[in-house]
């Protein structure tokens, strides 16, 4: 049991603001204070404030694709701190793509005790979970890749919405992922089949004959019909290029009232011609979000300096590896999905990465309503996350972010609204956007929050003049009601929970999927489900239909 | 029970890289008696595999002993140990790989697999160039042009071609075999050759320089005559390769040790991947090395998820460090490097140079094995383990990083890898807790 007193509390989604008030502990949950008794321990973070410990939604930590980004850039790990071996933790590498132990214990450091991966091929799901199991400290999960499944694609093709739906719900508990993930829907499969993409969601994609259109609308549909606890995830198409914004109205616009989450939207924010210079077409998109309750979005800042694209999106990879000449990493899934790496270094000097920088605080700055944006860098597609209390510094402190834009290419600054924008954030609102709203938006109800029956993760932080180093060392970090880490050192290693989904489904289409597999797979589909004693530590999460 | 007869439902083969997951065993008795669709190597695997259980589950110095005190006496070397390499691990499941990984970090050690020696260097390539690749099954439903190149699969991945390359009908090639064009390219005609529709027969050390004419040719740099006498091969020869290879829709190189471990070893690697890489200005193309060992592939992911680095790590500062030649195993036994080893399901005794050999039997060593290996019989500590995929369930990668599921068919007197790793583990936290508290 604990008690923590005296310390300022943010808790927004109990319209806590600031107050004064005691947090009490028991049994790795939020109780109301009379439930202690005398044993309990007291902290006092008298001149501290108190927050709900944070969420990632959409970060790459774990599974194949990771893996291969590790094994292809020793460099990158080689010019980072590396991670000592203590008498409590392991050892490990950090870079772009840390490996597992230095993932979770870099991230309960930084006061993150939930964090999401946001693309894993189902054929990789039993590697994903593997790694998380290895991954300690912070509660995970991840979101399952459909929008190129060939299966799905012949189901949308013949408008069998229910086949669609019960595969969805078969493939979800198959994985044990969390959430259905689209990636460049039809396009991934137009690049395995021919090298190419597709350049609007009304354009066919080869072979199948449906449209990126039909395949957002049938899944964004579907993962409402499941009550699944979060909505279609989508990496809308053209993500980078020029001119994409059009896109990504469209693909809004596609939805007709459905949920959905628009996944790292700088990067789907761009103006200008295709093959040309980017622009901010932020403006636009924003005024449709502002409108639309029913979509959400994380914003996958840029942060200058050197990190890793790494994307479930083929061609992207192939169209960066042309851009920056450096080594490419592919690999397509069959019947599933893709995957495409490629190193990048994003420069102040850069017109481009100037402006896709901008993006991302114009998203931030912009969007009236925090509860339906998270923060987020993509990690490590924008930058790692071990960026987020310098971006937090930006949106916070106006002062800090007109120094960080003199140091930026000026022209192309010069192109967006960021220098005029004025807003700060509060403490309330950062509290909102990377606690309160991306657990809202994954439908947790116990985490984000600190009112009683939420997990007791919660993060302590000093206050500092500079808001960057306040949030770069929490003074405490509790995690499911023990202390992990006291003054930026781990105090205790311990497991996390990995939490998925299985909803139901009609069993009777298994014959189906099973012919699927005999013809086409070259796997056996008795061994593809990934079994409990994969997720040693494990939360089912209740679906609201279906 | 005697007599009683089961039969094992898509059970998986663990012996090579294929990692065959459709296999029925029939069981009578505590004998494995059928294996449907395993092929003469999987056969061979499932029963000949030692099933008589007379060795003793531990031994210390040639002495019969119990596990647990194999147990203390290997926590007892690992941890007085200066410099400890931990090696092998492409034979055991991937539970006991993390559990290795973990010994290597707690005792500040070298962490090295069986991929340093086999293809570590296309490792090393990757790392430079990158690696367009696929699952297997995309191979399966797409390829029509498919070309394997130092190796021998008809021998050493029997049902490569019928389950995965060759053979099999897939969505886009529907027609099986007569929708591929096979190719292969090594320096003397094995049995693999019967299954390809072109056969090129390079002069031996020559692939680098094959593979950069191939290179220059799809990029229309012109490449003269005397590549014939480099190489053995025709100019003619080689344009025709080029366009069928630009003409096809999917195409892939699998290649094998002839590469990796013959001259030029990294280089040649890279370029093959450079090669699949630049193929895809005009169509879709990929490369994939061709693993050996059953669960190597997994050794990589697991070591580089714990590391960063997919082999040759040392724990010696306190956190991973990669350097291939200085903390690969083979390397540092030679300079006479290494004051203790522990060794899981690998034999360097009967594979690594003399100068290796000679001093890995200076040094007290710990071997986990199912068999009475040449390493085995050196050893200070030799544990008797449970086979892996027959008595020991849990997680293989096939060679293009699939994991799958293994479902054990006969259970085994003996401990499995990971049981026994797990004892040396808890034992080593215990005396290094000691040795802080002291």
């Amino acid at each position: 049991m604990l008690k923590i007193v005296n310390g300022k509390v943010y808790d927004p989604a109990n319209g806590v603001d600031g107050q004064i008030k005691v947090i009490a502990v028991k049994e790795g949950r939020i109780v109301p204070e009379g439930e202690l008794d005398a044993t309990a321990r007291t902290l006092d973070a008298r001149g501290m404030i108190v927050l709900p410990g944070a969420v990632d939604m959409h970060s790459h930590i774990a599974g194949p694709k990771v893996n291969s980004a590790r094994k292809m850039r020793p460099e990158d790990h080689r010019r980072a701190e590396p991670v000592k071996r203590t008498v409590v933790t392991r050892s490990g590498v950090m870079g772009s793509n840390p490996s597992t132990f230095a993932t979770g214990y870099t991230y309960a450091r930084l006061g993150y005790t939930t964090v999401f991966d946001a693309a894993v091929p189902p054929l990789g799901a039993r590697h994903a979970h593997e790694e998380l199991h290895d991954t300690p400290l912070i509660d995970k999960g991840f979101f399952v890749l459909m929008g190129n499944n060939e299966f799905i694609l012949r189901c949308v093709r013949a408008g069998e919405a229910e086949k669609t739906r019960h595969f969805a719900a078969w493939l979800l508990g198959a994985a044990k992922g969390y959430a259905i993930k689209l990636v460049n829907p039809g396009g991934v499969e137009a690049w395995k089949a021919g090298g190419r993409n597709v350049s609007s969601i009304d354009e066919a994609v080869p072979g199948f004959g449906v449209t990126p259109r039909q395949v957002i609308s049938e899944l964004a549909q579907a993962a409402m019909d499941l009550g699944l606890p979060h909505p279609v995830h989508i990496h809308a198409n053209n993500l980078g290029l020029a001119g994409n914004w059009e896109t990504t109205l469209q693909t809004m616009k596609a939805l007709e009232g459905r949920r959905a989450h628009l996944a790292h939207v700088q990067f789907h924010s761009y103006g200008g011609e295709p093959g040309g210079r980017l622009s901010s077409r932020v403006a636009e998109l924003v005024e449709y979000v502002n409108g639309h309750d029913s979509i959400s979005v994380d914003v996958g800042q840029v942060v200058f300096g050197e990190t890793t694209s790494l994307t479930g999106d083929g061609p992207l990879g192939y169209y960066l590896h042309g851009v920056t000449g450096r080594k490419w990493f592919n690999a397509d899934v069959e019947m599933e999905a893709g995957c495409g790496i490629v190193p990048i270094r994003y420069r102040g000097r850069s017109h481009v990465h100037t402006t896709q920088w901008a993006i991302g605080l114009e998203w931030l700055l912009l969007m009236n309503d925090p509860w339906r944006i998270a923060l987020s860098t993509d990690h490590p597609n924008g930058g790692s996350f071990t960026a987020y209390p310098y971006v937090i510094r930006l949106l916070m402190d106006r002062e800090f972010r007109r120094e960080a834009i003199r140091g930026v290419n000026p022209k192309a600054i010069a192109s967006t609204q960021l220098p005029e924008l004025d807003r700060e954030y509060s403490l309330n609102e950062i509290a909102i956007i990377t606690r309160a709203a991306p657990a809202r938006l994954l439908g947790m109800k116990r985490k984000g929050h600190l009112g009683p029956g939420a997990d007791a993760d919660i993060t302590i932080y000093d206050l500092d003049a500079d808001w960057e180093k306040t949030f770069a060392t929490p003074k405490i970090v509790i995690k499911a009601g023990h202390v992990i880490v006291e003054d930026g050192e781990i105090r205790r290693d311990m497991q996390g929970r990995t939490l998925y989904v299985e909803p139901e489904y009609d069993r009777s289409i298994e014959p189906e999927i099973r012919k699927w597999f005999a013809d086409f797979y070259t796997i056996e589909f008795e061994n593809y489900a990934v079994d409990m004693d994969y997720l040693p530590h494990a939360e089912r999460v209740a679906v609201s239909g279906g | 029970m005697e007599g009683e007869v089961r039969v094992i439902e898509h059970a998986t083969c663990t012996f090579c890289g294929c990692v065959c997951d459709d296999i029925d065993l029939t069981v009578e008795g505590n004998r494995i008696t059928k294996a449907k669709n395993a092929c003469v190597l999987g056969k061979a695997w499932f029963f000949e595999y030692p099933t008589a259980e007379s060795r003793p589950e531990a031994m210390i110095g040639g002495s019969p002993s119990t596990v647990g005190e194999g147990i203390e006496e290997a926590a007892r070397i690992l941890t007085s140990a200066r410099y400890p390499v931990v090696y092998g691990l492409s034979d055991t499941t991937v539970e006991a790989q993390r559990v290795a990984v973990e010994i290597a970090d707690l005792i500040g050690g070298c962490l090295d697999t069986t991929t340093s020696v086999c293809h570590g260097p296309s490792g090393i390539a990757f790392q430079g160039v990158g690696e367009a690749t696929c699952s297997l099954g995309e191979i399966k439903n797409r390829a029509d042009m498919v070309i394997f190149w130092g190796g021998n699969p008809a021998e050493s991945h029997p049902r490569h071609f019928t389950k995965y390359s060759v053979m099999p009908k897939g969505m886009f090639v529907p027609n099986g075999r007569k929708d591929r064009y096979v190719v292969l390219v090594d320096v003397r005609k094995t049995p693999s050759a019967r299954a390809a529709d072109l056969f090129i027969q390079v002069k031996p050390r020559k692939d680098f320089e094959l593979l950069w004419a191939l290179r220059a040719l799809v990029k229309g740099i012109e490449v003269d005559h005397g590549i014939e006498a480099e190489t053995g091969v025709s100019l003619a020869t080689l344009r025709a390769l080029v366009e069928r290879m630009k003409r096809a829709k999917f195409g892939v190189f699998l290649f094998g040790m002839g590469l990796s471990m013959t001259r030029g070893k990294h280089y040649n690697a890279a370029a093959i991947l450079a090669l699949a890489r630049d193929l895809n200005q005009y169509t879709r193309f990929v490369a994939k090395p061709m693993r050996g060992h059953g669960n190597v592939t997994g050794a990589d992911n697991v070591v580089a998820w714990a590391t960063g680095y997919p082999f040759g790590v040392s724990f010696g500062r306190g956190y991973p460090r990669f350097n291939p030649g200085e903390f690969t195993t083979v390397d540092l036994l030679a300079r006479g490097e290494a004051d203790a080893a522990l060794i899981i399901s690998a034999d360097p005794v009967a594979n690594f140079p003399q100068s290796a050999i000679e001093h890995l039997k200076r040094i007290p060593t710990i071997v986990l094995d199912p068999q009475a290996s040449e390493t085995a019989k050196i050893a200070r500590v030799a544990f008797t383990t449970a086979i892996y995929g027959i008595n020991v369930a849990g997680t293989v990668y096939r060679m293009d990083d699939v994991p799958i599921r293994l479902r054990p068919a006969l259970s085994s007197r003996y401990p499995s890898d990971e049981e026994v790793l797990k004892g040396i583990a808890r034992r080593v936290r215990e005396l290094r807790r000691e040795a802080l508290s002291a």
